[in-house]
């Protein structure tokens, strides 16, 4: 170790000691240094209120984003028409659901073949079968508007970042802060901007999924060969040239998985955007959940999982996907077998709906259901684990989570801000300690501390408990790579459902408290855990483990040893994303009933406190951006000593 | 019309903070530290005839791939100066210096820089469609070229569907299509497999000699660059160490660097009759050799020869000197002189 780290490590344990000491003399503690004092809370809300009325009267913004939102209301008419019927221009809907699902097999077996043509076609024969047709459509019309909006803002501003560093410069942290606030943080101020319903919903969704697609765009035009360009330029490329035809097209697939990320995070704000009054899928479980109807919410659960999958590995086929030479003899119906095709069924679909209006609309009454079953197995269930769950929920609220909370909320601010500092001295110095304690003292300053606190001790306990269970799973799906992919295959489908899913099986088994709270982050937040766990492990150099294995180490002194030393930078990136999911979810399962900031973001959602709202969610944001940048300096550091 | 294509007069390429800068401070001082700069190129001066093939050899980073580039201008010299054809190609504005690439220039790569979402016709006909020639025309010239490099059928492919060789003949398909005067190839056969390299070198030869172009050839190999070459320049840290036919750099290497690279070659297998010529010798009458064959193909004649001089003619027949049969028996042997 070096004299430098050698210090860092000494003036590390110095802070820790005085973060100590402040906690232990808590009694005798001034209150200013135990809670911050009336006079250090600054009024951000109002400013930010003040900010927004600015904006919105005296800027005259109001006109520009009404007619925005003008535009994106007649395209979601358009579609809600053609899809499920809404008497609008150009009246022609609803199209038959078996033309829709017969579409979404075609293009499943044109991009990647039977499976996910059974895949997708299956999920709208279910939707339509259950009697779900009106709301998957309601759901779906929007992300239909919203994707193409959010992909060419996304891909014109990844170009712009692209073309000039110092735009890229200024966009970047704004990206990072956008993509740690929670998705009800986006809401308040639309819902401000254009109310509440279906065109709120779309226009918070065109925004909310837009950097993904900004960061893809800029990551894919920055790794086109530079040989490919120069093949441009000695072609005799002007500049447009050389973007339009030469740079974004060999860009192609990082783009198309900046599309396959927009879709999804299109559709996990669409579900969520029920809280401000966008119909669909969404509201229809927000309401059943409500009202503890298990068993009607999980068959929503299962569309909604059902349709994320099909979204998403259609959307990554078609990125996937890889240029193939037809025959070009060939006749023009053999070329474009799979359009006739598409075409024949269409129109059989469309004879079959004329004449048996049952392929027209399945009405509500012909509906299948398997509510009631579900509802009785789960009653068995529960009343067989009901003395498990029950003892559970006692065990952890009375001896863990109770007490756990007491203690993050007796600590004294000025103990934490001084923890935090030792903890960023320890991993980057100065600066990190820095960094670590201006976002807390700002959390400090917005007068929200005991809440955040409530935040802080559901996230902590969360992960503990998801990297206690994530771990072990990883490290063993790790041991062959057969169960390897097959865990990485689950965990990626998991990563694809939006969260607000996770909320009905630990309804369903724990009722409407903390505890359920916890079980659905920790879910949601070992997934990332189990995942980089195994990527870590897998990707140790083959050469080290046979060396050590040469050497004569048993199993568990090759996965102490070396295996778990190797792949520490990758699990800590894991670590950092279960941390940002957990925080999510925190959020998201406010409604169930916490004491948390979520529970106040609720609040300022439904009385449209802009300000109030925004301070929250910067809150959050900025909880998220510190572990964030703990955890990526402490992987930087391991991975610079590990030489790779 | 002038009989240099290109001529580049004390070309320098630095790359750093400030290249401008760091060059007058080097004109100054030539001893001025050179910490966080890289000189790619350093103080070239080339003549390349109209029609000639020059092969720039060099180990990798001795700044060749930079020089071709910046006869390309592809990237922008630090200074000197770099003519094509009498006009100094960094005075011209974007839209002349796209016209000038349109017309004049063709370029083939290492790793061939192709568009992966092309097929092989479109590849191929890029840089017409850039001109804005028609559908018809340009597929048409397409279809021209690649059936010259062979790859006939092969149209409706997709790059990642061919070969590296087959690739590359996209490639040189491709920087064929707008029939360039001025023909660079990067490292063309460097990424291919040593039976294909020796194929392709034969089906370039091929090609040149049906084309006649100003040709410029970047490679490291040396056994390549004497195959080929009307004339070698020879680069070692952004110097040309020595540029001349491959029969003077085998002779009489200039430097000790050169000398290194001519050591393990044959020499029979490159010098020509031609080379060994002294004019000063009164040419004999007799049977002359050709000049433009190599020694290694005269040495069953040489051995049963005679004459301690003998005739040797050009092309045309006619005889230019004697060669001295002493001195081309040391060459066939390898003995030091």
């Amino acid at each position: 170790m070096t004299a430098r780290a050698a210090r860092g490590i000494g003036l590390a344990g110095l802070l820790l000691a005085i973060a100590l000491g402040l906690a232990l003399g808590k009694p005798v503690l001034p209150l200013g240094l135990i809670r911050p004092p009336e006079w250090l809370v600054q009024p951000f809300a109002d400013w930010i209120n003040a900010a927004f009325y600015f904006l919105q009267n005296d800027l005259g913004l109001m006109a520009l984003t009404r007619a925005f939102s003008g535009v994106v209301e007649w395209l979601l008419d358009v579609t809600a028409n053609l899809l499920y019927g809404k008497s609008r221009w150009p009246n022609i809907g609803p199209i038959p659901w078996v033309v829709i699902a017969a579409t979404a097999f075609m293009a499943g077996y044109a991009l990647k073949g039977w499976r996910l043509a059974a895949l997708s076609g299956g999920t709208f024969v279910w939707i339509a079968l259950m009697g779900q047709w009106k709301w998957a459509m309601e759901t779906l019309s929007v992300i239909v508007v919203a994707t193409p909006f959010s992909v060419f803002l996304g891909l014109a501003l990844g170009v712009l970042a692209w073309r000039s560093p110092r735009f890229e410069r200024i966009l970047n942290p704004i990206l990072n802060v956008a993509q740690s606030l929670p998705h009800f943080a986006y809401m308040v101020p639309v819902v401000v901007f254009i109310g509440v319903g279906p065109k709120a919903g779309a226009i918070v969704t065109i925004i909310f999924s837009v950097p993904p697609m900004i960061r893809m765009t800029l990551l894919g035009l920055k790794k086109v060969p530079e040989e490919v360009i120069e093949a441009g330029k000695m072609a005799g490329t002007t500049r447009w040239q050389l973007l339009s035809r030469v740079r974004i097209p060999t860009a192609r697939a990082e783009i198309l998985i900046g599309v396959n990320q927009v879709i999804m995070q299109c559709l996990a704000m669409v579900v969520l955007a029920s809280f401000i009054g966008m119909p669909g899928l969404g509201q229809k479980l927000l309401q059943l959940l409500q009202a503890l109807k298990i068993g009607l919410s999980v068959e929503i659960g299962v569309t909604i999982v059902l349709l994320a999958i099909t979204l998403d590995r259609l959307s990554k086929a078609w990125a996937f996907r890889l240029p193939e030479h037809g025959e070009p003899s060939a006749m023009w119906l053999r070329r474009n077998r799979l359009l006739v095709i598409w075409i024949g069924l269409c129109a059989v679909g469309f004879m079959l709906a004329r004449f048996a209006p049952y392929f027209h609309e399945v009405e509500r009454n012909q509906a299948l259901s398997v509510a009631g079953p579900i509802d009785a197995a789960m009653d068995q269930l529960i009343r067989l684990i009901a003395p498990l769950t029950a003892w559970l929920r006692w065990f952890l609220i009375t001896w863990v989570l109770i007490p756990m909370r007491d203690a993050y909320l007796w600590l004294p601010f000025t103990a934490v801000l001084t923890l935090l500092a030792a903890l960023g001295w320890a991993v980057g110095g100065l600066r990190s300690a820095l960094i670590c304690v201006s976002y807390f003292a700002l959390i400090a300053l917005s007068g929200w501390w005991d809440r955040a606190m409530v935040t802080v001790y559901m996230v902590s306990i969360s992960v503990l408990i998801a990297a206690a269970i994530g771990l072990p799973l990883g490290i063993w799906a790790a041991r062959s790579p057969a169960r390897a992919e097959r865990t990485l295959l689950i965990c990626d489908t998991a990563q694809t459902f939006p969260s607000f899913i996770y909320l009905i099986p630990v309804i369903m088994l724990f009722g409407v408290n903390d505890v359920a709270v916890v079980a659905a982050v920790v879910v949601f937040a070992a997934v990332p855990i189990v995942r980089y766990t195994i990527e870590g492990l897998c990707n140790v150099p083959s050469e080290l483990v046979e060396a050590a294995e040469m050497s004569g180490a048993t199993r568990r002194q090759t996965l102490w040893n070396v295996r778990l030393p190797m792949a520490l930078p990758t699990m800590l990136v894991g670590a950092n994303q279960s941390v940002m999911f957990s925080l999510f979810m925190v959020i998201i399962a406010a409604f169930i009933g916490t004491q948390d900031l979520g529970q106040e973001m609720q609040r300022a959602l439904s009385s449209t406190d802009v300000g109030k709202g925004m301070v929250l969610g910067f809150a959050i944001a900025f909880m998220g951006l510190m572990t964030d940048h703990l955890i990526t300096r402490w992987s930087e550091g391991r991975k610079r000593a590990l030489g790779v | 019309m002038t009989e240099t294509a290109i001529s580049c007069r004390d070309v320098s390429k630095i790359f750093g903070p400030d290249p401008a800068g760091h060059l007058a401070r080097l004109k100054a001082d030539p001893n001025t530290s050179s910490v966080g700069y890289v000189q790619a190129v350093r103080d070239v001066n080339l003549d390349i005839r109209r029609g000639e093939m020059l092969v720039v050899m060099g180990l990798s980073g001795s700044g060749k791939s930079t020089l071709v580039r910046c006869l390309s201008r592809l990237i922008e010299i630090t200074g000197g100066s770099v003519s094509i054809e009498g006009q100094d190609i960094a005075s011209l504005s974007e839209t002349e210096l796209i016209d000038l690439r349109r017309r004049k220039m063709g370029m083939v790569f290492q790793s061939f820089g192709l568009l992966p979402h092309r097929t092989v016709l479109d590849n191929v006909a890029f840089p017409l469609e850039m001109r804005g020639q028609d559908r018809r025309a340009r597929y048409a010239r397409a279809r021209e070229v690649l059936d010259l490099v062979g790859l006939e059928g092969r149209e409706a492919y997709f790059p990642r569907e061919l070969s590296g060789g087959q690739q590359q003949r996209v490639g040189i398909a491709r920087s064929l299509a707008i029939e360039p005067d001025i023909w660079f190839l990067d490292e063309p056969f460097s990424a291919l497999d040593p039976l294909i390299r020796r194929e392709m070198q034969d089906e370039f030869l091929r090609l040149k000699g049906l084309l006649n172009k100003t040709i410029i050839f970047i490679t490291h190999d040396f056994d390549e660059a004497l195959r080929l070459a009307d004339r070698i320049a020879i680069m070692k840290d952004g110097r040309i160490e020595q540029c001349d036919t491959p029969d003077q750099i085998v002779l009489h290497p200039a430097t000790d660097y050169v000398a290194k690279f001519t050591a393990e070659i044959d020499r029979a297998r490159v010098v020509r009759a031609g080379a060994l010529v002294h004019s000063l010798i009164p040419a004999p009458e007799g049977e002359a050799f050709a000049s433009n064959r190599t020694i290694r193909d005269l040495a069953r004649c040489l051995v049963a020869e005679r004459r301690e001089v003998i005739p040797v003619a050009d092309a045309d027949g006619k005889v230019i000197g004697g060669m001295n049969r002493q001195e081309a028996l040391d060459v066939l042997l390898g003995d030091e002189k």
